[in-house]
């Protein structure tokens, strides 16, 4: 994409002025401007279709209609509430601390965006292509977890501390997870850039590596801080978590900060697990905006059904669950590599096959393993508080 | 099996995404040309030739329809309805009221001297910006000229727009409820279907004989135990 523009503005540049000093360096700016305009403004467009597409689709899941009111079927809400943001007012606590407090919203945005430049819209269709992207993404996504902690450090507020403390807790061990689920994949592309992972087989990943889906699919849900894993804006305990201290467009920047990362998040997982832009006769831009959709609409799905995690649950499922996962998949996926190495007929059946068998298992097993005891009425204990004493007095219930 | 609870859930959720909506869309309804031309009783050829306007709303579902929700005949909405050929302007409504917020003057020698029609109304005002809607003049008129009314769209910027007064009540159409009038739930009138502008067709509220009351309650006690 990036030369294409190139070449068409190095036309348009040789009609008025043929000599130019500065040409290759201008071309290059320009042609990077375009890309990014478009880019971003493609994904704007998503976000303000997803949060009109989530409320609608919550709103059918439980049984009433969602906003219906503004432009046709209620399309134009998200476009007029984000219009309101812009005109709120800017409020700044007086204890807060300006410059970080300021930065936190772009520190969250701007990464967000970053991401998408390594994605491939179509077949040929990016913006840069980067020999050790899937790297790339990883260190991208965990700047999100900055933003959080520097939004409720500088805005000076225990219950922003309490969301970005669990925020960051959270990302911290579903980092590893999730790089980790990666491991297979490049193993049998043997290659860390996105564009190879997608021109590799036409067999969508998921299908490879289940578990690794599975995995990083939970996982990515974690890092954009969405149901079951929320617990960084649980409404019932934190209000709106690192949030609370923010307004008007800041808190406009947040929100879209996080639909973004849903998109980016969904549209990282059809690349590298579905095959992309992969897909029979219609173009590729079509296949990824399908699976981008879907996996949105999964998101959506999970959001309106799955109650959410306690902390302590959340960082149990991914360092005793998740975590030894990865590792079991990292294990088969390399014996099988060197088994049927790179050439051999029906290599990705047999490790696919290898998979399914050796790995899937495991995540029934581990989940087991993960399961909450079932307390007996006579383990409750009964606590009472004594007159005249500040301590409570446990006794065993039932007898 | 451990993680089938999560996939049952699922599966409730999606039942419902697909079953129909509850909310009930009010004052009015976006709709689509099936429904508008179901609507206008019109074909949608028709919409298309007359009002062309209407016909790219209905494409994309815009266009309003409205909604009127109907409720019991018992519903009691913020208005009255008074039936000035039956009021003798007795006042007991006025006396009965717990705020004094019906304001009655009279003076005497009514067009037809018939007995109870002894005086004429100068002023009829209801103040149902203070009322409670209790009920208690309309427990009280003697001659069931006064009902609760069933209009709940009454709405106002003002508090003098809302004052009833005689004109208005005169003038409007008349939906009584059938709060405290049981001849209209023995007639089996629905103030959500049709006017009640004649008062002869409203029918009174007779007293019970001695007899039926004791069929309706002492029986029925000795049916009890």
């Amino acid at each position: 994409m990036f030369e294409f523009i190139y070449d068409i503005l190095q036309f348009f540049l040789h009609i008025l002025i043929t000599d130019f000093k500065y040409e290759n360096f201008l071309l290059t700016l320009l042609s990077g401007i375009i890309i990014a305009f478009a880019v971003i403004n493609a994904v704007l467009g998503g976000v303000l279709a997803l949060i009109w597409g989530e409320r609608r689709l919550l709103g059918r899941f439980q049984q009433r209609s969602g906003p219906n009111r503004w432009g046709p079927q209620g399309i134009l809400t998200s476009t007029a509430d984000a219009v309101k943001v812009m005109f709120k007012e800017d409020i700044i606590p007086e204890e807060a601390d300006k410059y970080i407090f300021n930065l936190a919203p772009l520190l969250l945005v701007v990464p967000v965006f970053i991401i998408f430049s390594v994605i491939p819209f179509g077949i040929g269709l990016y913006a840069v292509n980067i020999n050790v992207s899937v790297l790339f993404i990883l260190a991208v996504t965990s700047i999100s977890g900055l933003s959080i902690i520097c939004a409720a450090w500088a805005s000076a507020n225990r219950i922003a501390i309490f969301s970005a403390l669990r925020s960051v807790a959270m990302l911290i061990s579903y980092e590893i997870p999730v790089g980790l689920s990666l491991v297979g994949i490049l193993l049998i592309t043997e290659s860390m850039s996105v564009m190879d992972i997608v021109n590799f087989h036409n067999m969508p990943f998921i299908l490879i590596q289940p578990v690794a889906a599975v995995v990083f699919f939970l996982g990515s849900l974690a890092e954009i801080n969405r149901t079951p894993f929320d617990l960084t804006e649980a409404e019932s305990e934190l209000a709106a978590g690192y949030q609370n201290d923010y307004s008007g467009m800041k808190w406009g920047l947040f929100y879209l900060g996080e639909f973004a990362a849903a998109i980016a998040a969904a549209s990282v997982f059809s690349t590298l697990f579905l095959g992309g832009p992969n897909g029979p006769i219609l173009p590729g831009i079509f296949w990824l905006t399908i699976k981008v959709v879907a996996v949105l609409f999964l998101i959506i799905w999970i959001r309106a059904t799955w109650p959410r995690f306690r902390i302590d649950q959340v960082l149990n499922l991914a360092w005793k669950g998740l975590f030894e996962l990865t590792l079991v998949n990292i294990v088969v996926t390399s014996i099988a590599v060197i088994i049927w190495p790179d050439g051999e007929s029906n290599r990705m059946i047999y490790i696919a096959l290898a998979n399914w068998i050796f790995v899937f298992p495991f995540l029934f097993i581990i989940f087991r393993l993960l399961k909450t005891k079932n307390y007996d009425d006579n383990d409750i204990k009964k606590v009472t508080y004594p007159v005249g004493s500040d301590k409570p007095k446990f006794e065993k219930a039932g007898n | 099996m451990l993680g089938f609870g999560l996939i049952k859930g699922l599966s409730v959720t999606l039942k419902n995404l697909f079953s129909p909506v509850f909310t009930i869309q009010y004052p009015d309804r976006r709709v689509g040309l099936l429904a508008l031309s179901k609507h206008l009783d019109k074909p949608i050829s028709k919409i298309l030739t007359e009002t062309p306007k209407i016909f790219l709303l209905g494409l994309v579902r815009m266009v309003k329809i409205p909604v009127k929700i109907d409720q019991f005949p018992r519903f009691r909405g913020n208005e009255f309805v008074w039936y000035d050929d039956r009021c003798t302007a007795c006042a007991s409504c006025a006396k009965y009221c717990p705020l004094g917020i019906i304001e009655i003057v009279t003076h005497p020698g009514g067009e037809n001297m018939q007995a109870g029609e002894n005086y004429a109304i100068d002023k009829f005002d209801i103040d149902t910006g203070r009322c409670m809607f209790c009920g208690l003049c309309v427990e009280a008129c003697p001659y069931d000229a006064l009902h609760m009314g069933t209009d709940f769209e009454r709405g106002n910027y003002e508090r003098v727009n809302l004052v009833l007064d005689k004109e208005t009540l005169i003038s409007q159409n008349k939906n009584p409820s059938s709060w405290f009038r049981p001849q209209f739930e023995e007639n089996e009138y629905n103030p959500w279907e049709k006017d009640l502008n004649n008062p002869k067709e409203a029918g009174r509220h007779e007293k019970p004989s001695y007899q039926n009351i004791k069929n309706k309650w002492v029986s029925k006690r000795k049916l009890d135990g």
